[in-house]
């Protein structure tokens, strides 16, 4: 600390004032001798924490435009920070330094504010540096940098173009949080939102040929409801489709790729189908022809079909062997579903009669299986194929409808049975009702005539 | 001839043409209140409806909470005839307090309880009792949803009383929460201990009947009132009763058939809308009304301290009402009854309603 | 007047009988005969239900899934037990593993894949290994192992 820093720090001057009135009072060199004793401590107690000392932080975090004032408070949660890293790790510089030139000293290696262009780099120094990040977290991937470049924010920025994402774009700077964090701007489920807040704004896409409804209608579709009601984190965000770091559209021929990440029957099944040449050829996008891309919906069996509305239409027309196809799954799937429909109708009914079908209608899963599994079948093209689950669950369902026959049946029995036993029931009351009557009436008689 | 043989073999051996006599002798008043003389009898059909019928129910129920639910729902869907005595079994139960409630409102207001009929009145106390124990005991058994939350909730309320509350508590449930140890704890009340004091109970009830014969109420005259004999006449009337009682059973097991439900969760919410059986309904909806703090007292508990009160004085009405000449007492007694008995009924219904 | 119980009971000897004879003899034969009936009515139900059923028992923590013949190696069946069902896998090395058949992601009805030896969900292709452990695809929690045993020619699987 130097002369002027010494007369300026208030501690200090505390310390010095205690030991000259120390002086005066007592006098003795004892007293003295304490009186140290207690100063040392005490300045002990003034000087900084364990932590290294970080000059950045103390002064930035003092000024008052909050630009300069924001990283420094901000570091404080930074991922960064609890690893032991400081300012000078990314920036450079002299954290030992008292004044501004003497932290910032170019020959101390200060590197200030990293030009957009320069950001991948920037970030690049330790994060594609295995060695050095092996010190930290070996399981961490260091090629983030070499994807980046990649992507389609990557080629456009090493043309030139600082308008697109760069690390601290998805990221955050100074406050960086962990992915695993929900206060992340990573966390999967905020991902989204990351990325809307470019790609949802028709004033920065400016210029970009893309559209900026991603989001919103992203926000529409059933995974956005699995992660944002449901809270189930395996279901798909942006990232998922496009990549993180190598964010680049999926080419139009391997969307069904993609989407076979999880849908893997699926795209199994369309690989296999008439459609993935058919498609591949008009340039179609696979999956996202029917299903769209962000505003992807719970789908439902009207896409399918003949009739005004159903996608098959579209290209399909009267007599073409895929019209033939789409109306014969069609039907066999609507032919299961009113057969479900009806047994399931009865159970209820039976159910709600005061019968028991808990089995029955724990054994109509048999039946739904089959027409999830036929429903998954369309994407084969093939009514065979669909035929081959349907008449199984066609069985299974009329089980169920059996079942519920023999319930309905068996109340009814039971109400036969009740009429008849509450006839004889009635009967025999009157009878000795009447035996009752007759006894007193011999009785009354007789006492009368006595 | 053979009849007549056996007859005499038995009657040497155990007297029976003494109690025969004894039958014949027995008489019963006949007036205008006399249609009440049938719910006693009434009541202990209905017991032994319940006695038979949870016998046989014994055959199949398996008292733990794995296989508890299970076997009621293999009793009312494999075993022939099982849903019709596990209905008539809980329609029955029900049928049984209902009577009970009728027979002891009608012996409070026919004064059936002046002397020396006091201890019959003190056992049939004690008998209301164990048939509400019964009830709520048996309720747990299917080991459903319903009836875990309801125990749950019973046992909590016993609970709050102060001192003995916490170990009555833990001694109903078997532990700190309801579980597997509540049922089988339960069952056990439910088909040894409860049956041996109903039995020795409704023994001494119904000798002491025997003893002191059937009481004319003081309202009627009781040197002009006619008597009928008890057997055939009583007894082919109490028939009557007994086997259009069979039928109202036949009926509501066929028609209404008792639920089943859901098996038991002992980590789900409670679901919405919860309520005892109707004869507990009346307390629960007090309970519910009664404000939080009463003069700086826990309202729930003092609610509960109320209705322990309430059963002490139950049981000493004939000391305190002992003369029939003293009409202002009995008038009193009267109004008290009849309170007692609209507010039973107004809350149950209250209770149903919302 | 006959002198059986009847009789006595229900006619008192100090009071002769004015109604001819065969009018009560009806009365009475009508009154036994449906007595009878209704007791056979009641009876008849109670000693059916004392007999056992079909099905003997409701035991629901254990069940035999399958046949021993009918599971080959390499190989996977769903069985039902209790209210949800179960997979009965017979690996690639003989030895049965039984699990609940739910997946954990959002309850589809998993299969055994005899190419990848894993169990599979094909919901959203979730996959998990022979002991059931969730090692693939979204699915967060592993699936409840049973316990299986062979009983002669029965394999019976039981929860705990």
């Amino acid at each position: 600390m130097d002369r002027q820093q010494k007369q300026s720090n208030p501690d200090v001057l505390v310390v010095a004032a205690a030991k000259e009135d120390v002086r005066h009072v007592i006098g003795a060199k004892r007293s003295l001798r304490i009186a140290l004793r207690v100063a040392i401590v005490l300045m002990l107690f003034t000087l900084a924490p364990a932590q290294k000392k970080s000059s950045c932080i103390e002064c930035h975090s003092k000024l008052e435009d909050t630009r300069l004032s924001a990283p420094a408070k901000l570091f404080d949660n930074d991922i960064h920070h609890a690893r032991g890293l400081s300012c000078n790790d990314c920036h450079g510089g002299d954290p030992n330094a008292d004044t501004k030139e003497g932290a910032k000293d170019p020959r101390k290696g200060y590197l200030g504010k990293p030009k957009t262009l320069d950001i991948p780099a920037y970030c690049g120094k330790c994060h594609s540096d295995a060695n050095l990040m092996k010190r930290f977290n070996p399981s961490l991937r260091v090629d983030q940098e070499r994807e980046y470049y990649s992507s389609v924010h990557g080629k456009l920025l090493k043309s030139g173009e600082p308008r697109v994402a760069t690390c601290i774009s998805c990221h955050s700077v100074h406050g960086i949080r962990a992915i695993s964090d929900p206060l992340s701007s990573v966390y999967p489920p905020n991902v989204a939102e990351t990325c809307a807040k470019c790609h949802a704004s028709a004033d920065y896409m400016r210029g970009f040929p893309i559209p900026n409804d991603q989001f919103a209608k992203y926000k529409t579709s059933v995974h956005a409801k699995m992660l944002y009601e449901k809270q189930d984190l395996s279901a798909p965000t942006c990232n998922d489709c496009h990549g993180n770091h190598g964010a680049t559209p999926p080419g139009l021929v391997s969307v069904a790729n993609i989407c076979g990440q999880c849908h893997a029957r699926q795209a199994e099944l369309f690989q296999t189908s008439p459609h993935k040449a058919a498609f591949d050829q008009r340039q179609f996008g696979e999956c996202i022809k029917c299903h769209s891309n962000h505003a992807i919906a719970k789908p439902g069996d009207q896409l399918i079909g003949t009739f005004q509305g159903a996608l098959c239409v579209n290209c399909h027309t009267t007599g073409d062997k895929g019209f033939v196809a789409a109306g014969r799954m069609r039907s066999r799937i609507d032919e299961l579903i009113a057969s479900i429909d009806k047994s399931t109708e009865i159970l209820n009914r039976a159910e709600r009669d005061g019968m028991e079908v808990s089995r029955p209608k724990f054994e109509m899963k048999e039946a739904t299986d089959a027409l999830t599994h036929a429903r998954v079948l369309i994407h084969s093209s093939s009514p065979d194929e669909i035929d081959k689950i349907v008449a199984p669950g066609l069985a299974a369902s009329a089980k169920g409808y059996q079942a519920g026959l023999g319930a309905l049946a068996e109340r009814s029995f039971r109400r036969k049975g009740l009429a008849v036993s509450l006839v004889f029931i009635l009967f025999l009351a009157a009878l000795v009702y009447l035996k009752v009557r007759q006894i007193e009436r011999r009785q009354n008689e007789s006492a009368n005539s006595a | 001839m053979r009849i007549e043989a056996l007859r005499a073999w038995l009657d040497e051996r155990l007297s029976i043409s003494t109690l025969a006599a004894m039958a014949q002798k027995k008489e019963v008043p006949v007036h205008r209140h006399s249609i009440w003389y049938y719910f006693g009898g009434m009541t202990l059909f209905l017991f032994a409806v319940q006695v038979v019928t949870g016998i046989l129910l014994l055959l199949y129920y398996r008292p733990s909470s794995e296989t508890a639910f299970e076997s009621v729902q293999f009793i009312i869907t494999e075993v022939k005839f099982g849903w019709l005595i596990r209905s008539i079994h809980s329609w029955s139960a029900n049928l049984m307090i209902l009577t009970l409630f009728v027979h002891m409102f009608s012996v409070f207001f026919l004064r059936a309880y002046y002397r020396p009929r006091e201890m019959t009145w003190l056992s049939g106390a004690f008998l209301l009792f164990v048939a509400i124990c019964f009830g709520f005991s048996g309720y747990l058994l299917p080991w459903n949803k319903l009836a875990f939350f309801a125990t749950k909730v019973g046992t909590e309320i016993a609970g709050v009383i102060p001192i003995v509350g916490r170990p009555a508590l833990r001694f109903l449930r078997g532990g700190d929460d309801v579980t597997g140890a509540t049922l089988t704890r339960f069952f056990g009340f439910h088909v040894a201990v409860l049956p041996a004091t109903a039995t020795a109970l409704i023994t001494i009830h119904v000798l002491l009947v025997q003893l002191h014969g059937m009481s004319v109420p003081p309202g009627v005259a009781d040197k002009n009132v006619k008597k009928m004999k008890f057997v055939p006449n009583f007894l082919l009337r109490d028939l009557i009763g007994w086997i259009l009682a069979i039928g109202v059973l036949a009926a509501l097991a066929a028609l209404f058939p008792w639920e089943l439900g859901e098996k038991a969760d002992a980590f789900a919410p409670a679901p919405a809308g919860i309520k005892p059986e109707w004869y507990f309904l009346f307390m629960f909806q007090t309970l519910k009304l009664i404000p939080a703090k009463i003069l700086g007292f826990d309202g729930e508990v003092l609610g509960i301290m109320a209705f322990n009160v309430v059963a002490v004085l139950l049981f000493i009405v004939p000391f305190v009402d002992r003369d029939p000449e003293n009409l202002r007492r009995r008038l009193i007694f009267n109004v008290i009854g009849v309170f007692a008995l609209l507010y039973i009924v107004v809350m149950t219904v209250y209770g149903y309603v919302t | 007047m006959g002198n059986n119980a009847w009789d006595k009971t229900t006619r008192n000897p100090e009071y002769p009988d004015p109604q001819p004879n065969t009018r009560r003899r009806f009365l009475d034969y009508l009154l036994g005969s449906s007595a009878v009936a209704t007791l056979g009515a009641i009876v008849y139900p109670i000693l059916r239900f004392m007999s056992p059923p079909q099905v003997i028992e409701s035991a629901e923590n254990s069940v035999v899934a399958a046949k021993l013949t009918e599971i080959p190696i390499n190989s996977g069946k769903i069985f039902k037990f209790g209210n949800k069902p179960g997979i009965l896998v017979r690996t690639a090395t003989g030895e049965f593993k039984a699990f609940s058949a739910v997946c954990t992601h959002l309850e589809c009805i998993v299969q055994y894949r005899a190419d990848t030896k894993q169990i599979w969900c094909a919901c959203h292709n979730g996959q998990y290994n022979l002991g059931g452990k969730n090692i693939g695809g979204p699915p967060p929690r592993p699936l409840e192992e049973y316990q299986v045993n062979t009983r002669g020619d029965d394999v019976v699987v039981t929860r705990s």
